[in-house]
Parts: structure tokens; C-alpha cells; sequence
């Protein structure tokens, strides 16, 4: 593969950023170069995620907002706008179908606009290994606004709440009793929630059943509305909970498909960013993505060094050993992990 | 630790609405462990070669039944060179008469099928295209 010049993915190149992408996708030894270079120029843009079950009409909702954003006609300049779809990988063949882009037909032919599909590879959390590192590249190519479209996600795929500023969380009719909203996970992670589909039966029940938990979320304890039940030993959000109590998420009813209520959403969303900045949950939000980053990176460097120094035949026999009940997975793991760190 | 995975674009170029044979073909890479991204109906010629740019793909498959082939497949080679995308290989696949198979591969398409091709075909002719190893 050819060298890639980081310079001219600043410059507006966009076949060096495309190339640079699949640099990081595939974790290419000039990845790290890349990503040196690029990141003391990254911070500037605005990531929303957009997260919700499959089917629930997300590409459609991006292609529209997206679409708003860039015929908004009160800013002097449109912002760029560069959008991440990432849908999953089998898990048998590891191959993928990437269809989002289906839905974003309108946005084609806009040079202000960049939209690159990504397979999962693996990754559990509704998002790809490397969708943050995709970000910062995209932050530094000078895209304002970077929407990132999550696996079609159910109750705990909230990796996405990490990496975007602003998370927009969409539902259908139909999807489930007022319980399934009051349960943990995907609807706690939601700045703006949106029930999409509004013109089937059933759309204000759900929007009602939503604001209602907001509403429930609010009077139960001092936590923000949306943002309920932290746990102590992990306080991943908890200062970003602290700050942003005063902000509660709107629940948008929308048709995406007809574009009906989508300049609303588009409001909120810079709405929201407007409020981050503000308040300064904005650098908090900042700090706990680069915490987490660094955190995941070291965590996979040392498994690549354990896996490096790992004698194949110890493992197998512990691995046998395992198998016909003589060691517990657990003590065999201690078993493994401290001979090598000896 | 590099972790290649072969990239194609599967794009239907003109007005046909027959999108049977790309679904086909599109499930059949994912089986085989590529990456599949389809564009879905009615691409124009630019649209198709902004996405090969946008997605950073190796191989551009084009369906078409709609006997349009001689204009549009020249049209999307032209667009792709444009975007510097000359190492990109371009597939045909749909209704090609016999007759018009050599301009098309004059112009630059590696390869065409015909209805009844063995997906299997596909998939070891792009692996050699693209020149990965099984």
C-alpha cells in the first residue's frame, strides 16, 4: 500500500482520508503514524451518536438529518458532515453486509458530506474496534459534525455513549410494555429520543411511555432525568450525570420517511451541543472518551504481549485440564497469567 | 497485527429494477468473508464511483439487466478513473450479449457473468483479482 500524507487529509483530500480509514480499519503498521500525526489536530467536531434497535429506521433518520444539516439555511456555512454506519459482522464466515448506505442515497453527490460504512469485526458494543479512531481522523479532516450510526443495538450495546457528545436514541411503535423502559441499558444513555415510524398505530403510546419514564426518572432520585441508576463501582457517567441535570431529554415524534419533525430533532441536537459547551460537560464528556480510549488501548497491548510470551503447549494442557473438570476456568486462568508475569 | 478484509461495492447503475441477482451475489461475498456494501437501486454512474471513493473498495460489482451496459459501464470506468480509482476492479454481472463481452473488457471490466454463474466463481475470481490467498 501507498504512503498516506496526513497532510492532505487535513488539505481536504479525500481519497488520502479514505485510505487512511482503511489504514485503520485493518490496523496497517501505518495506522499509529496516521493517528500521531492527525490527533494534536482533532477536537473540533461534534459526534452524535444514533443508536436503537434494527429496523427502527435509523439510516432513514440519519439521511434526513443529515440532509438538514446541510441546507440549513441560517448558518453562512453548512457544517460538514461525515457519518460512520456500522452494521455487523457474521460471526461464522466474517463477512458483512453493509447496507446503510441505501437509505442515504440523497446525500450523494454533496462533496460536503462523507460517508463511510464499517463492519463491527467482532466488536460487541454496537460499534467497531476502531470507530473511535475513525473519528479522530474524520475530527481532523475538518468534518464539523461526525454521526455515527451504531449496529442495530438492543438493551446494553451503549458503547456509542462513550465516544459521541450527543446520543439520539430511536424507538418504534410497538417495541415492547412500559417495563422494557424502565429497564437498564440503551434508553439511559439517550441526550434526545426519538419514536420514528410516527405515522403507524401505537407512536403517542410509545412517546407517552417514554416521557413518563423521564418523568419517573426525575422524581426517584437526584439523578438527571434519563440518566438513572449508577452504580458506586462503576462511576463511568457519573460526573457527566452530576453536570448534566439540567438537561432533559426531548422525546421527538417523527416520520424520517416523509421527513416530518426532523428540523425539530436538528434543533435539539445543536441545541444540545450548545448546552455542553455551556455547562462544560462538554471537556468532562472529552476526558472520560480519552480515559476509556487509553484505557481499551492498554488493555489490548498487554493481551497482545501476554499472547506473544504464551508457551502454546502449557496453555493446551491447561486448556485440557479445563475440559475434564480438573481446574476451574478461573484457576486456570490465574494459573496461566502469573507464570507469565513472573 | 494487519487484518486485510477484501472490500466490494455491489451497485445497480440505470433505471432496472430487478435487484434479485445483486442480493444474490452480495449474500454469497458475505458468506465468503468479504465486505459487502450495496448501494441499493438507481445509482448514476457518479454516485456508484462516489462510494467506491468513500468506501476505499477493491472490487466495484455492477449489476445490469437492463441492456443499458455499453453506456453505463464505460461511464462508471470514466468516473472511477476520476476519482483516482484506476486499481479498483470493476465486475459485470446481469443480461450481456455475448457480442458486446470484449469492448466491455477493452474498457477495463475484468470479468462478466451471465445468469447461472456459480457464486463460487465470483468469489474465487475476485479473490484472485484482488490477489489475497485463501
Amino acid at each position: 500500500m501507498s504512503k498516506i500524507d496526513p497532510q492532505a487529509i487535513q488539505n481536504g483530500d479525500r481519497l488520502a482520508l479514505s485510505r487512511a480509514l482503511t489504514v485503520i480499519e485493518n490496523d496497517d503498521p501505518q495506522s499509529l503514524e496516521i493517528q500521531a500525526d492527525l490527533f494534536p489536530h482533532t477536537g473540533q467536531s461534534h459526534i452524535v451518536g444514533v443508536t436503537g434497535a434494527p429496523g427502527t429506521g435509523k439510516s432513514t433518520l440519519v439521511n434526513q438529518l443529515v440532509k438538514a444539516f446541510r441546507q440549513n439555511k441560517s448558518e453562512t456555512k453548512p457544517p460538514k458532515v461525515a457519518v460512520i454506519a456500522v452494521d455487523p459482522t457474521s460471526p461464522f464466515t466474517g463477512g458483512a453486509l453493509l447496507g446503510d448506505r441505501i437509505r442515504m442515497a440523497d446525500l450523494s453527490g454533496d462533496k460536503g458530506v462523507f460517508i463511510r460504512s464499517m463492519a463491527s469485526r467482532g466488536a460487541l458494543g454496537g460499534l467497531a474496534h476502531n470507530t473511535a479512531a475513525f473519528a479522530t481522523i474524520l475530527d481532523a479532516a475538518g468534518f464539523d459534525m461526525i454521526v455515527i450510526e451504531t449496529v442495530g443495538a438492543g438493551q446494553a450495546e451503549v458503547d456509542v455513549a462513550q465516544l459521541a457528545h450527543t446520543v439520539v436514541v430511536v424507538e418504534a411503535p410497538g417495541m415492547g410494555d412500559d417495563i422494557q423502559s424502565i429497564k437498564a441499558g440503551i434508553l439511559e444513555i439517550a441526550d434526545i429520543l426519538v419514536v420514528n415510524k410516527a405515522d403507524r398505530p401505537g407512536a403517542d403510546n410509545t412517546a407517552r411511555t417514554l416521557k413518563v419514564m423521564l418523568d419517573m426518572a426525575q422524581n426517584s432520585s437526584n439523578l438527571p432525568a434519563g440518566k438513572h441508576g449508577t452504580s458506586n463501582s462503576d462511576h463511568l457517567f457519573q460526573d457527566i450525570y452530576i453536570k448534566q441535570e439540567t438537561w432533559k431529554p426531548p422525546v421527538h415524534t417523527i416520520t424520517a420517511t416523509e421527513g416530518k419533525g426532523i428540523a425539530g430533532l436538528a434543533a435539539d441536537i445543536q441545541a444540545h451541543r450548545a448546552y455542553l459547551q455551556d455547562t462544560g460537560v462538554w471537556q468532562i464528556k472529552e476526558a472520560h472518551r480519552l480515559r476509556r480510549d487509553l484505557d481499551a488501548l492498554i488493555r489490548d497491548k498487554l493481551l497482545q504481549q501476554w499472547q506473544q510470551a504464551l508457551d502454546q503447549e502449557q496453555f493446551e494442557g491447561v486448556l485440557q485440564d479445563v475440559i475434564e473438570r480438573k481446574y476451574s476456568p478461573i484457576e486456570a486462568a490465574n494459573l496461566l497469567v502469573h507464570d507469565k508475569t513472573k | 497485527m494487519t487484518d486485510r478484509k477484501i472490500r466490494v461495492l455491489i451497485a445497480k447503475p440505470g433505471l432496472d429494477g430487478h435487484d434479485r441477482g445483486a442480493k444474490v451475489i452480495a449474500r454469497a461475498l458475505r458468506d465468503a468473508g468479504l465486505e459487502v456494501i450495496y448501494t441499493g437501486l438507481r445509482q448514476t454512474p457518479e454516485m456508484i464511483a462516489e462510494a467506491a471513493l468513500q468506501e476505499d473498495v477493491d472490487v466495484v460489482g455492477l449489476s445490469i439487466l437492463s441492456g443499458a451496459h455499453n453506456v453505463l459501464v464505460p461511464s462508471v470506468m470514466d468516473k472511477l478513473a476520476q476519482n483516482g480509482l484506476d486499481d479498483v476492479r470493476v465486475f459485470v454481472g446481469g443480461i450481456i450479449p455475448e457480442d458486446d463481452i470484449p469492448a466491455l473488457k477493452d474498457n477495463g471490466v475484468y470479468a462478466v457473468y451471465g445468469p447461472g454463474t456459480d457464486t463460487q466463481q465470483v468469489v474465487s475470481d475476485i479473490k484472485q483479482a484482488v490477489n489475497v490467498q485463501d
